[in-house]
């Protein structure tokens, strides 16, 4: 394997690992602030609980979503020097505002909340979770502006051999990275949200807690409810979109072909090289409305774009049907629980099965991730720089070497950080508190 | 590489402020994640049982996460004001920052993993890992910033070949063992603030005895830096600058009389003190290189070649300006609050 190999590996495991911490984070902060706020407003000891519970599934996962991130900012310089150099104009301001006004606050107010139980009041402290939630999720923004603009270039001129910033407020509006992060967020509260309900399931099942784990349980599900209706509309914004910003995505991501009006989507299709080996069950014109909210719309299809442009069809098709899939079996899920949510102990098999749904929102969202980034290339800004233009004259064996080292690094800690977060979770919250449940 | 600037030009002033603004930045964070690194580094030597441990990881727990920002923040500022010394310096010395990397990783989450499982061997791990992965970054700290001084041998890229070996050098290994030793002491300054009793003692006696280390190793070192690097060429073009000189010394000085005084708030201040102008002083040295390239150093990077675009510049400053004194203040609250002798409330985790 070359380096320009062994450095996207190495970027997506890193960036997959990250991304296995960050939208619990995004998500659970905020529900874990809002129990607090709970608990200020009635001053019912459940809230307090609830907090402290879920927030000690938090600390844990928060600490590993920090650690890696650390990873990330470094890699673009370690891996990918010429990008660095050739954008960081622009990318590089973008990741500096991120640590400057988010992620400071997130960090610094993290330590107030784990240790200020006893030093704050019950306001102060609440405040203190929101600070980390909102924190948290407006490092997110940064985040998502910083991967907008290589998605969607915008504000830039090219001078000095480089990209250099023309237009600061084209960049934080570029209409791509808000379309992310109105998806990222609202999926990141999907996953808390499904990640509270299978938890929660699994105590109801055991009748331990049941008070606590059922006021749990309807938080989680009427969350997770909300945000995969919410995620999916703006799915669909978000894919009409890619018809003007890259066209190359969306076709690779229906594995569509030919050019043409009124274009269908198969239910089935087995992508090939240079065309589909199998499709079948068209739904005439579903693929125009899709791409442009109009069933009799044009949609460019792969054979128009030269295949040197051309992302990996398989890879990017997959992710996206298995995105889609999942997102739509979390509606019908979390409409179910919902409607029957105080009705939980007629339905045993159904409380069993949650907690094993806990991994599905993590999977669509590496997939909703993998579509984004594998679907972008051969660029790694698109229609700008190329990805194999990119990378740093390192040599493979420092990459390759890395690599290994990181990945079973990785693997260690991953590990660890989720079997103590399912024995925490399994031991539910602690009785010493006033008020037992 | 092609300058981007003419001397004193806008263009030039602003990146002369983020050079400085550069420099604070890595000074803060040898100042604030110094003090929780020498902690960790410690603790094998001062701690005895495992409410003393505790005591020990959680005098930095509610700190270290904010302190260890300043490093993004520093790498980060690198990034966006001197995108090509970024560049350049991080894939230079991939290995090494890769190493760094994963012990802040193993660091990090052995704050959060040590408690969860009752169990001595399961906490003996952890502790080793702790005290291991503290002392390794305060080495590839010392050992890359010890390279910078000397100077990075850069082709006419910009690009360093030097490799992970290639760094450690006599000087560069000089400059890990003062940054372990400085950290150490300034850890054992933070300890004498937050623990109490028999620790307490233990933590005094070992800055007591460290500090004449702290002494002997900063004026070996500076005599080997006249010798072997570049750095006090700027100092003899303008010999007024070594007045800064004079914060180290003034540091080193006082950190040993409130030591002495039972002032442990003041000497620790004291040893801040040091910290940053040492590191202010190595700053100023390299000016205006950011990576001086040596031995040929017309391929060094420079703040003329490897600078941002002045519109970068000038929108970055308004984000430093605004937040860089927000971010101080609410550290500063929270050192405040949270920063005093540890009750046995404080020890549970």
């Amino acid at each position: 394997m070359d380096v320009l190999m062994l450095s996207r590996l190495q970027f997506a495991a890193a960036t997959m690992f990250h991304f296995i911490f960050v939208p619990l984070t995004l998500g659970l902060s905020v529900l874990i602030a809002c129990m607090e706020t709970a608990y200020v407003r009635t001053g019912n000891e459940t809230y307090r609980k609830m907090a402290k519970f879920w927030g000690k599934l938090f600390l844990v996962n928060f600490a590993l979503g920090v650690v890696t991130g650390i990873t990330l900012e470094f890699q673009f310089g370690t891996n990918w020097s010429r990008y660095s150099a050739y954008v960081g104009d622009i990318f590089g301001s973008l990741l500096a505002i991120e640590a400057t006004a988010a992620f400071f606050l997130e960090s610094t107010f993290i330590g107030v909340w784990h240790f200020g139980w006893d030093k704050l009041s019950p306001k102060a402290h609440a405040i203190v979770a929101w600070l980390v939630a909102g924190a948290s999720n407006l490092s997110a923004i940064w985040i998502l502006i910083a991967n907008g603009f290589m998605q969607n270039p915008v504000g830039y001129t090219l001078r000095n051999g480089r990209a250099e910033l023309t237009d600061f407020f084209a960049v934080i509006t570029n209409k791509y990275a808000w379309l992310e992060f109105f998806h990222v967020i609202p999926a990141s509260l999907l996953l808390a949200g499904f990640f509270i309900v299978g938890i929660s399931a699994w105590h109801l099942m055991r009748k331990s807690h049941t008070d606590f784990f059922q006021k749990s349980f309807n938080i989680g599900i009427s969350v997770a409810l909300v945000f995969a209706l919410f995620t999916a509309a703006e799915g669909h914004i978000h894919g009409n979109n890619l018809s003007d910003t890259q066209p190359a995505k969306l076709a690779a991501m229906e594995s569509h072909w030919e050019t043409q009006r009124q274009a269908p989507m198969y239910l089935l299709i087995i992508p090939g090289e240079d065309g589909n080996v199998l499709q079948a069950l068209p739904l005439p014109g579903v693929l125009s409305f899709l791409a442009y909210n109009d069933f009799n719309a044009e949609v460019t299809g792969l054979n128009d774009i030269p295949k040197e442009d051309r992302p990996p069809v398989a890879l990017t098709f997959l992710s996206f049907r298995l995105m889609v899939g999942l997102g739509t079996l979390f509606i019908m899920v979390a409409a179910f629980g919902f409607l029957m949510r105080n009705r939980l102990d007629k339905f045993p098999m159904f409380l069993k099965v949650l907690p094993y749904c806990i991994p599905l929102p993590y999977l669509a969202i590496w997939a909703g991730w993998t579509l984004t980034e594998v679907g972008r290339q051969p660029w790694i800004v698109y229609g700008l720089m190329r990805t194999s233009d990119a990378v740093s004259p390192v040599g493979t064996a420092e990459v390759g070497f890395t690599l290994v080292l990181m990945t079973l690094l990785y693997a260690l800690l991953g590990a660890i950080g989720i079997w103590l977060m399912v024995k925490l979770a399994k031991k539910g919250p602690e009785d010493h508190s006033p008020i037992q449940v | 590489m092609e300058t981007l600037m003419e001397t004193g030009s806008l263009h030039y002033y602003l990146a002369m402020i983020w050079f400085i603004l550069w420099g604070v930045l890595w000074a803060v964070y040898f100042i604030l994640d110094g003090f929780d690194l020498g902690v960790g580094t410690l603790m094998p030597f001062l701690a005895r049982t495992e409410t003393e441990k505790r005591a020990i990881l959680n005098s930095t727990g509610p700190f270290w996460d904010g302190n260890e920002v300043w490093l993004i923040a520093a790498g980060g500022v690198t990034f966006a004001a001197f995108p090509y010394a970024y560049a350049q310096m991080f894939s230079g010395l991939y290995l090494a920052l890769m190493l760094l990397l994963f012990t802040l990783i193993v660091r990090g989450v052995s704050f959060e993993f040590r408690s969860k499982v009752e169990s001595p061997a399961w906490k003996k791990i952890w502790d080793t890992a702790h005290a291991l992965c503290s002392f390794l970054p305060a080495l590839l700290l010392g050992v890359a910033f010890g390279n910078i001084f000397q100077g990075i041998p850069l082709d006419e890229t910009g690009f360093s070949q030097a490799g992970l070996l290639g760094l450690l050098n006599p000087y560069g290994i000089s400059g890990g063992i003062l940054f372990v030793t400085i950290f150490m002491m300034h850890g054992a300054l933070w300890l004498c603030i937050r623990t109490t009793g028999e620790l307490k003692q233990r933590a005094e006696n070992m800055a007591t005895k460290l500090w004449p280390g702290v002494v002997i190793l900063t004026v070996l070192f500076l005599a080997y830096t006249a010798v072997s690097t570049q750095l006090f060429s700027n100092y003899m073009v303008y010999p007024v600058l070594f007045v800064i000189l004079l914060l180290p010394v003034a540091g080193l000085v006082l950190m040993r009389t409130y030591l002495g005084a039972g002032r442990y708030w003041m000497a620790w201040a004291s040893s801040c003190l040091y910290i940053g102008g040492t590191a202010l002083f190595g700053v100023i040295g390299i000016f205006p290189a950011i990576i001086p390239s040596n031995p040929n150093p017309a391929n060094s990077l420079t703040i003329m070649n490897s600078a941002s675009s002045p519109l970068t510049l000038q929108i970055m400053l308004g984000v430093a300006v605004v937040f860089v004194p927000l971010v101080i203040g609410y550290q500063f609250w929270v050192y405040k609050h949270f920063a005093t002798a540890m009750t046995e409330d404080d020890l549970h985790y």
